[in-house]
């Protein structure tokens, strides 16, 4: 432990410096692990997925052909790179089932960030005004049904939702209905949930976002004669734009490639994206398509994707990490 | 941010919470319905927690899921603070954009395509699929949740304590043991909690990556949600919420504890 690097801080002055001459191997470590694990497991698969995205489909073990392989040197890698086609892709072109899933679930997607602004920001506003000792259980409560399940909570809806279900038999004891309303296996069903399993995602940003802000703004707004909603309106709507975007990014994204939800809730009529890779995979076997499904969806994905990747999330683990 | 709460503010909350929690309170109640028909109130029972005891297929998915989380939780734990570690502490290496990226994409990434590039990669280096295969998928998605979590407690901790132990001779290993570890313990025990209860809870993921022999509990669940409604699947699900309620009750009872004795070690000076 007597090595170079840690003596020398020891003795050199000045902050900046001290600090980045200690770099030693140990924290090249501290990046290495878990950048070879992600290389490994996360890009690495990535690619394979491109790869296979591009093959075609046999009947074999596994069942996509060309095989690369390296064992036969670069005329394995010519073989290999002869035999890759574009004929998945073209099936995803040609035939309609996979642009209207596409459209759907981007349409799905955007309706329920909608509705889940609409709900959340008025949660989070509700949050960041209350007494600072109860904002920490407050946003515990919300995060709390986060940590049950996913499945039980969308299951919890099937037992609420179905024909003879919990809503209906309000909604007609209310008289607010006169004949069971059919609930599940539709897209509102889908929706409901969705909105349901996302909130904390929406919450935690906006709420970070809005706990953050700088009363003193509106003071200066009252003191000027600004009405309150004009103060909100002018200041703090502005001020939580990033939470804004932040939460509907984090849930616009996975909820377009959302499987579960809408495979419990929603009907068999219309699959949003999530559903068609599956099925291709699963029931079809199609491996190939499955990948050029998921290869589509991720160029799709990939803008929103850069651009929460700059928001970077700081938000989100301000919430969870201080509550 | 102004405090004082508007009728409008409370109004809000209270429904925002009740929309979250409605559902799940329904369906405890329910778990203890004696009726088979799940729409029909039967009374008070306990048959299907007693049904749930001879279902040995259930108990076993529970098992190699609670194992499986446990495994992944505690790998994704040790990745994602070092990931955190790194981003925080390591300041500008080469690749770090790339790094962070690599870090921050599976949590947006919907779960059909992580789940399907994970099989890609098992089928292309000819590994047996089963309970490990799960598990390390399960740490390579849970990971970023520990890195976001221990990373904004690193980024708001005081730095000059670390420096302070430094300069005293104390080796960057041993600091990061003796001083830091335990000022940001919070964050990742929350970390791995959250990683845990992500791993027990997916479907997608381990329905990709799993092989024959492993079958977790969600995986169990869907194929029994599948065909209906059934008093059984309430029953599990209770005991599933009163195991996530216990563990989050006790991390921030441990939590406040801590809180409580650092502010009496700060009341009575040294």
């Amino acid at each position: 432990m007597t090595d170079a690097t840690t003596i020398a801080p020891r003795i050199a002055p000045g902050g900046d410096t001290r600090i980045r001459s200690r770099i030693g191997w140990r924290q090249r470590l501290v990046v290495l692990i878990p950048a070879l694990w992600l290389a490994v497991l996360f890009l690495v698969p990535c690619l394979i997925v491109l790869k296979i995205s591009l093959s075609q489909t046999v009947i074999a073990q596994p069942p996509y052909a060309p095989v690369l392989d390296l064992a036969e040197g670069r005329q394995g890698l010519k073989d290999f790179v002869s035999g890759l086609t574009l004929e998945s892709y073209q099936i995803l072109v040609s035939d309609t089932i996979y642009l209207k899933s596409y459209l759907r679930s981007l349409g799905i997607a955007a309706l329920s960030t909608s509705i889940l602004l609409l709900i959340g920001y008025p949660l989070a506003y509700g949050i960041a005004r209350a007494p600072r000792r109860a904002q920490p259980v407050l946003v515990m409560a919300v995060f709390l049904p986060f940590l049950t399940a996913f499945l039980i909570r969308i299951y919890a809806w099937v037992n609420i939702l179905q024909r003879e279900g919990l809503l209906n038999d309000a909604l007609i004891a209310l008289g607010i209905v006169k004949a069971s309303v059919v609930w599940l296996a539709t897209d509102t069903a889908v929706i409901i949930g969705i909105v349901y399993s996302y909130l904390p995602f929406m919450v935690l940003p906006l709420y970070a976002s809005l706990e953050k802000m700088d009363e003193t703004l509106l003071e200066a707004a009252a003191d000027l004669g600004c009405p309150r909603w004009k103060a909100f309106w002018l200041v703090t709507l502005p001020l939580s734009a990033s939470g804004a975007a932040a939460g509907a990014l984090l849930c616009f994204v996975p909820i377009a490639g959302e499987f579960v939800i809408p495979d419990l809730l929603g009907g068999s009529n219309a699959m949003m994206i999530g559903q068609t890779l599956w099925v291709e995979f699963f029931q079809n076997k199609d491996w190939p398509v499955a990948a050029a499904v998921a290869i589509a969806l991720l160029v799709v994905l990939l803008a929103p994707i850069l651009v929460y990747q700059r928001l970077q999330l700081r938000d989100l683990g301000h919430g969870l990490g201080d509550g | 941010m102004r405090k004082g709460l508007s009728t409008f503010n409370i109004v809000s909350v209270a429904l925002g919470l009740a929309f979250l929690y409605l559902p799940i309170t329904i369906l405890v109640i329910y778990s203890f319905n004696a009726s088979r028909l799940v729409t029909v109130w039967g009374g008070w029972s306990t048959r299907w927690y007693e049904a749930l005891l001879r279902d040995s297929a259930m108990l076993e998915a529970a098992w190699n899921s609670l194992r499986i989380a446990t495994i992944s939780a505690t790998a994704a734990t040790v990745l994602g603070t070092l990931a955190a570690v790194a981003l925080v502490r390591a300041g500008r290496f080469r690749g770090r954009t790339a790094f962070s990226a690599m870090v921050y994409a599976p949590l947006v990434m919907p779960e059909v395509i992580t789940g399907l590039s994970l099989l890609l990669l098992f089928v292309a280096l000819d590994t047996d699929r089963g309970f490990w295969t799960v598990a390390i998928a399960h740490t390579t998605v849970t990971m970023s949740f520990v890195t976001v979590v221990v990373q904004s407690r690193l980024v708001s901790f005081d730095r000059s304590l670390e420096e302070a132990a430094m300069d005293l001779g104390c080796p960057p290993l041993k600091t990061f043991m003796v001083v830091t570890l335990p000022l940001i313990f919070p964050a990742v025990a929350a970390g791995w909690m959250l990683a845990f209860t992500l791993s027990f809870d997916d479907l997608v993921i381990a329905s990709f990556t799993t092989g024959p022999g492993a079958t977790t509990l969600p995986m169990r669940i869907y194929s029994e949600v599948r065909l209906g409604v059934k008093p059984e699947i309430n029953a599990i699900c209770t005991i599933m919420i009163v195991i996530v309620a216990i563990g989050v009750v006790g991390a921030a009872l441990v939590s406040k504890r801590s809180a409580l004795r650092k502010a009496q070690a700060a009341a009575t000076p040294a």
